[in-house]
C-alpha cells in the first residue's frame, strides 16, 4: 500500500492508503476529522470543501495521494483557541445555517472566496456558491453571512 | 420580552458544534470492531429473481457474510408497514401489498434490494458486492401514471388488480353535481405536480450494534423520528423487542420528509448486525438516494371549479391519480388522501367539494412525504384554478381572492372536507402582501419589461396548511395506526440547571434553541443554563417526532406542560421553605415569592432543596424536580398566508427570473423570528425548485434518467432570489403557546406564486397554462404551442 506524506491542519501526518482512497477517507476515516462532509458522489454539492495549500478543494474529488506534500485545512482548524474565524462567527449571526450539514465547505469555499475577491457584492457571491448546495436555508442568510464576513475578515 | 426569551431572535446554541466541525452526524459515529454493508440492487425496473449466486461474494476479502431474502424470511422478518389504512370509496379496504425487506421473488424499481454484503472494510464490500450475481428474467415496466392502472400494464402485485391500491374520495359529490349544474362560469385545468427527489444534503446512514450481554441493539439512524422507527423495527418487522432496542438519531443534515420513514436498508443492517455480532454501518451515497430515498409529489389532476357571474365559487372538484411506486412507503396512502383532500377549502367559501384520488402503484421508488406533504400538491391545484378562474372571468387574482376568502368573523369554520379551520384572518395578509410588492404600480413595472423584450408577470399564492399533527383520536377514526401527541421532560439538576428531553427531532430547526427559550421563559432560567436532548429513545420517555410542522405547537406545548408540573410542585415546596400557604406563592421570573412580601425562594433553590431533602415537604411531594408531560392536540393548527413574486420571463429563451419574492405568513405567535424566517426562506426555495428546476423522470424501461445530481437540478444560490418575509399574527386557539408551524409553508406556497406569474407574464400571447417544473425548454415550447 502506498504512504502519503502531508500536514494537516498543522500537524505532519503519514498514512498507508490505497490508490483509489480519496482526501476525504483519508481526512473522515483515518484522521478523524469528521467535520469534512460527503453529500455527494459527483462533486456537485460541496460538502467536502477544504483548503489544500490555501485554496478550496472539493476532497471528494481528490485523491489522498495527490495531496502529497500538501497542507490540508478543515473546517476544525479555523477558529482560534476557542474564537470563532469572523466567516465562522458571521454565519452564527446571520443564521447561514440549519442543519449544519452543508455548512463546513460552506464555510471553507467562503473564506476561499474571500481571499481571492476582495470586494464581493450579493450577484458576486451568489455566483461563486455555485458549487455548494444548501437544502435548508434557500441561500438567502448565507449570501448574507459571506458578505458580512467578508468585511469581517478585511477589517 | 427578555433578550433570550419568546420573540427573541436569540442565536443559535447548536451554531457552535456545527460551524467548528463537531458536529454528530451519524456517519461521523464509528463504533469499536465496525464493519461495513453494501446492498446489491436491481438494475432493472420490474423482473423476476432467479438464482442468486452469492459464492464468489462470500469467498471475496474481507467479507464476513451475504444475505438474501431468502434468509431474512426464513429468520421470520416481517415486511415493512404502511401505517395508513384507507377506506376506499366503495367501502372495501385498499389493497396494500406487502414490501419485504430484502426482495425475493420480484424486484419492482431500479434499486430494490435483493442482497446484503457485510465485509470489514466498505472498498470490500463493495467489491464483493459486484460478485453478487442475480438471475432475473426481466418484465415490461409500468411507469406512466396515467397507464398505470390499465388492464393491460404490466402488473406489479398479485394481491393488486390493476395496480390501483385504492380509490378514495372526501367531500359532497351530490352536491358538487348540484353545484356545477347552478354554474354560470366553469373553469378547468389538467395539471401534473412533478415527481421530486428530497435531497437531504446528508445521505441516510445505518450503524447497528449488538450488545451480545444483554441480547439488546443500538441502532444509529438518520431518522426524524427514533420512537416510532423504534416501534415499527419491534412491532411489525419483528427484529429485536422495543425494550431490548434503542435507537438514536444524532445530528440528522436536513430531512424535509424522507427521514421520517423505516426504509429497507436499517432492517436489514440490523438485522445482519445480529447475525455477524459485529456493529454493521451503511452509508447511503447519493446515486443511493436517488434511487432509494421516498420521493415525493407525482400527481396528475384534473380539476374544475363552478361559479356565479360573480365569481364566487359554488363547487369544486377534483380528479386525482396519485402515484405510490412500487411499495408502500410508511405513510404514503397518507399524503394524497388527508394531507391533501382534506386542503381542498382552501381560504375560500367553495360552497361544495368532492375530491377523488386513486392512487397507484408503479415501477418507480417509492412515493411518501416531501416538505408539505399532500399540502403543496392541494395548494397548487386550487390556487391555479383560483387564477384560472379569474382569467375566465376577466376579474383581478386579487380580487377573485377578496371576493371568496372565508370572513374573518366566520372562525371556527366548518370545511367541506372534515377539517375545521379554528382562526383566520386572511384579507391583511394579502394586502400586505400586496402593498410591499406595490400591486398597484405593477403594469408600469409590465411595461417598463416589455420595453426591454422581456415579458413581466405577478404570481399570487394564498395557503393554508394544515400542521401541528395532529389530534391522535381524530388521525385513529381516519385509519391511523399511531397517534401523534409529543413527549416533554423537564428535568432540574441539584445545581439548578436545566435539561430538556423532547420527542421532537431537530435536523435543522433550531429545537435546541427555540425549545430553549420556552423554558426559559417558563421557568426564569437562563437560556445558557438550558440544554435540549433529543433523538434517543433511550433517553427519552416516547415521542413522535418531526414532520408536518408539528414540533412547536405539539413538542413546544409538551414543554410548556412539564414546566407547569415544576412550577406546581415548586409551588409546594417553596410554600414549606416559606412557611406560608401554598396559594399565597407566586411564581414569576424564576422566583417563589410570597405574595406581598420581600420573602422568595429562586427555582434553584427550590431544585437544591427537592434533590437535598432536609427541610422539605416529604409528606406532601416526593424528593426531585423531573417532570414529564404528554401534549396531544385537541386540533391541527393552520397557519396561512399570501407569497407574491415577480417574474421576468425571455420569451426568446423561455429562462424564467423571478425579480421578487414577498412572503407574508400567519404563524400565529412566534418565538424566535430569526429562525422563523430562515424556515420560510428555505420552504421558498424548495417550493421554487419544484416549479422551475426539480423532476424525476424515468424512461420507459423505469430507468430513473435523472439520478444525480449532474442531471436533477437542484437550486442553486442563483435561482432563488433574496427574500422579503413579513407576517400577520392570528394566534393558534388552542394550544398555550397560540403556535402554528412554519417548516412547511413555504414550499406549499412556492409553486403556485411561481407558474402563477409565468402565466401571467405570458398571458398576452394566449398562454394559460405551464407545467412544472418550468424549466427554459418548457416554457419556450409552451410560448410557441400559444402562438400557433
Amino acid at each position: 500500500m502506498p504512504t502519503v506524506s502531508l500536514t494537516i491542519n498543522g500537524k505532519k501526518v503519514v498514512a498507508d492508503v490505497e490508490g483509489r482512497t480519496l482526501l476525504v477517507q483519508l481526512l473522515r476515516e483515518g484522521q478523524r476529522l469528521t467535520g469534512t462532509h460527503v453529500g455527494c458522489d459527483t462533486s456537485q454539492c460541496g460538502a467536502c470543501v477544504v483548503h489544500v495549500n490555501g485554496k478550496a478543494v472539493k476532497s471528494c474529488t481528490m485523491l489522498a495521494l495527490q495531496a502529497d506534500d500538501s497542507e490540508v485545512e478543515t473546517i476544525e482548524s479555523i477558529a482560534n483557541e476557542g474564537e470563532l474565524h469572523p466567516m465562522q462567527a458571521a454565519f452564527k449571526e446571520h443564521h447561514g445555517l440549519q442543519c449544519g450539514f452543508c455548512t463546513p465547505g460552506m464555510v471553507m469555499a467562503a473564506i476561499d472566496m474571500v481571499n481571492r475577491i476582495p470586494n464581493l457584492d450579493e450577484e458576486t457571491v451568489r455566483h461563486e456558491l455555485e458549487g455548494n448546495f444548501c437544502r435548508c436555508t434557500g441561500y438567502h442568510n448565507i449570501v448574507q453571512a459571506i458578505l458580512a464576513g467578508s468585511k469581517a475578515m478585511q477589517s | 420580552m427578555a433578550d433570550d426569551g419568546i420573540g427573541a431572535s436569540v442565536r443559535r446554541k447548536e451554531d457552535q458544534r456545527f460551524l467548528t466541525g463537531k458536529g454528530h452526524f451519524t456517519d461521523d459515529i464509528s463504533r469499536p470492531g465496525q464493519v461495513y454493508a453494501r446492498f446489491v440492487r436491481s438494475p432493472h425496473a420490474h423482473a423476476s429473481i432467479g438464482n442468486i449466486d452469492t459464492s464468489a461474494a462470500l469467498s471475496a476479502p474481507g467479507v464476513l457474510g451475504v444475505y438474501t431474502g431468502k434468509d431474512l424470511a426464513e429468520d421470520g422478518v416481517g415486511a415493512v408497514p404502511c401505517g395508513w389504512t384507507i377506506t376506499q370509496t366503495n367501502g372495501e379496504l385498499w389493497n396494500a401489498p406487502p414490501h419485504e425487506v430484502l426482495a425475493t421473488e420480484k424486484v419492482r424499481y431500479v434499486g430494490d434490494q435483493v442482497a446484503l454484503v457485510v465485509a470489514e472494510t466498505l472498498e470490500q464490500a463493495r467489491d464483493a458486492a459486484e460478485l453478487v450475481s442475480v438471475e432475473y428474467e426481466v418484465l415490461s415496466a409500468n411507469v406512466k401514471l396515467d397507464q398505470a392502472s390499465n388492464s393491460d400494464t404490466a402488473q406489479l402485485h398479485e394481491s393488486v388488480p390493476n395496480n390501483t391500491c385504492f380509490v378514495w374520495g372526501l367531500g359532497d359529490e351530490e352536491a358538487t353535481k348540484s353545484a356545477f349544474n347552478r354554474a354560470k362560469h366553469i373553469a378547468k385545468l389538467d395539471l401534473y405536480n412533478n415527481r421530486l427527489v428530497p435531497n437531504a444534503i446528508e445521505p441516510r446512514v445505518a450503524l447497528a450494534e449488538r450488545d451480545s450481554g444483554d441480547d439488546s441493539c443500538t441502532l444509529y439512524v438518520t431518522s426524524q423520528n427514533p420512537h416510532l422507527a423504534r416501534v415499527i423495527l419491534s412491532a411489525f418487522v419483528g427484529l429485536v423487542p422495543e425494550h431490548k432496542l434503542r435507537v438514536v438519531s444524532p445530528d440528522v443534515g436536513g430531512g424535509f420528509g424522507s427521514k421520517i420513514f423505516v426504509y429497507t436498508e436499517e432492517c436489514a443492517v440490523l438485522w445482519a448486525a445480529k447475525q455477524i455480532d459485529r456493529p454493521i454501518k451503511w452509508t447511503a451515497d447519493r446515486s443511493e438516494s436517488f434511487l432509494s430515498d421516498a420521493h415525493g409529489r407525482d400527481h396528475l389532476t384534473h380539476v374544475e371549479m363552478a361559479m356565479d357571474d360573480d365569481g364566487k365559487f359554488l363547487g369544486m372538484r377534483v380528479d386525482t391519480t396519485a402515484n405510490m411506486g412500487a411499495y408502500l412507503s410508511n405513510f404514503a396512502s397518507l399524503i394524497p388522501t388527508y394531507l391533501h383532500g382534506t386542503l381542498m377549502q382552501g381560504l375560500y367559501t367553495t360552497e361544495a367539494i368532492y375530491c377523488e384520488v386513486t392512487a397507484v402503484f408503479t415501477n418507480t421508488t417509492p412515493v411518501d412525504a416531501v416538505r408539505g406533504a399532500g399540502r403543496p400538491e392541494a395548494t397548487y391545484l386550487i390556487e391555479r384554478i383560483v387564477d384560472e378562474s379569474a382569467r375566465i372571468m376577466g376579474l383581478d387574482p386579487a380580487e377573485i381572492r377578496r371576493r371568496n376568502f372565508i370572513p374573518s368573523d366566520a372562525f371556527p369554520y366548518q370545511t367541506q372536507v372534515a377539517l375545521e379551520y379554528d382562526s383566520g384572518n386572511y384579507g391583511p395578509a394579502l394586502d400586505k402582501a400586496l402593498s410591499t410588492l406595490d400591486y398597484k404600480n405593477f403594469e408600469t413595472r409590465r411595461a417598463n419589461s416589455e420595453t426591454e423584450g422581456k415579458y413581466r408577470g405577478v404570481g399570487i399564492s394564498s395557503y393554508i396548511e394544515a400542521c401541528g399533527l395532529a389530534p391522535s383520536q381524530v388521525i385513529g377514526s381516519l385509519g391511523a395506526g399511531i397517534g401523534q401527541f409529543e413527549a416533554a421532560e423537564i428535568r432540574f439538576n441539584a445545581t439548578g440547571n436545566v435539561t430538556v428531553f423532547t420527542g421532537s427531532h431537530s435536523h435543522g430547526q433550531g429545537h435546541e434553541t427555540t425549545f430553549a427559550q420556552v423554558a426559559s421563559e417558563r421557568l426564569g432560567v437562563p437560556i445558557e443554563d438550558i440544554d435540549v436532548v433529543h433523538g434517543d429513545s433511550g433517553r427519552i420517555p416516547f415521542g413522535y417526532g418531526t414532520y408536518g410542522s408539528r414540533s412547536l405547537a405539539v413538542g413546544g406545548s409538551a414543554i410548556v406542560k412539564a414546566a407547569d408540573k415544576i412550577i406546581e410542585k415548586g409551588r409546594k415546596i417553596a410554600a414549606h421553605l416559606l412557611e406560608a400557604s401554598e396559594s399565597d406563592i407566586e411564581f414569576t421570573d424564576g422566583n417563589f415569592t410570597v405574595t406581598g412580601t420581600d420573602r422568595s425562594k429562586s427555582i434553584a433553590e427550590i431544585a437544591f432543596a427537592a434533590y437535598v431533602p432536609h427541610n422539605y415537604p416529604l409528606d406532601e411531594v416526593e424528593p426531585g424536580l423531573d417532570e414529564s408531560a404528554f401534549y396531544d392536540p385537541p386540533n391541527f393548527t393552520y397557519p396561512f398566508g399570501v407569497h407574491v413574486c415577480e417574474v421576468e420571463v425571455d420569451a426568446d429563451t423561455g429562462e424564467v427570473s423571478i425579480e421578487r419574492w414577498v412572503a407574508v405568513d400567519d404563524f400565529g405567535n412566534i418565538i424566535n423570528p430569526m429562525i422563523v424566517h430562515g424556515q420560510v426562506h428555505g420552504g421558498i426555495a424548495h417550493g421554487v425548485g419544484q416549479a422551475l428546476l426539480e423532476n424525476a423522470v424515468y424512461d420507459e424501461s423505469g430507468q430513473l434518467l435523472s439520478g444525480s445530481f449532474m442531471d436533477y437540478c437542484m437550486p442553486r444560490a442563483t435561482d432563488v432570489p433574496s427574500f422579503e418575509i413579513g407576517q400577520t399574527v392570528t394566534p393558534c386557539p388552542h394550544n398555550p403557546l397560540g403556535v402554528k408551524g412554519c417548516g412547511e409553508a413555504g414550499a406549499i406556497a412556492a409553486p403556485p406564486a411561481v407558474i402563477n406569474g409565468i402565466v401571467n407574464a405570458l398571458s398576452s400571447l394566449g398562454v394559460t397554462h405551464v407545467e412544472m417544473p418550468a424549466t427554459p425548454q418548457t416554457v419556450w415550447q409552451t410560448i410557441q404551442n400559444a402562438k400557433t
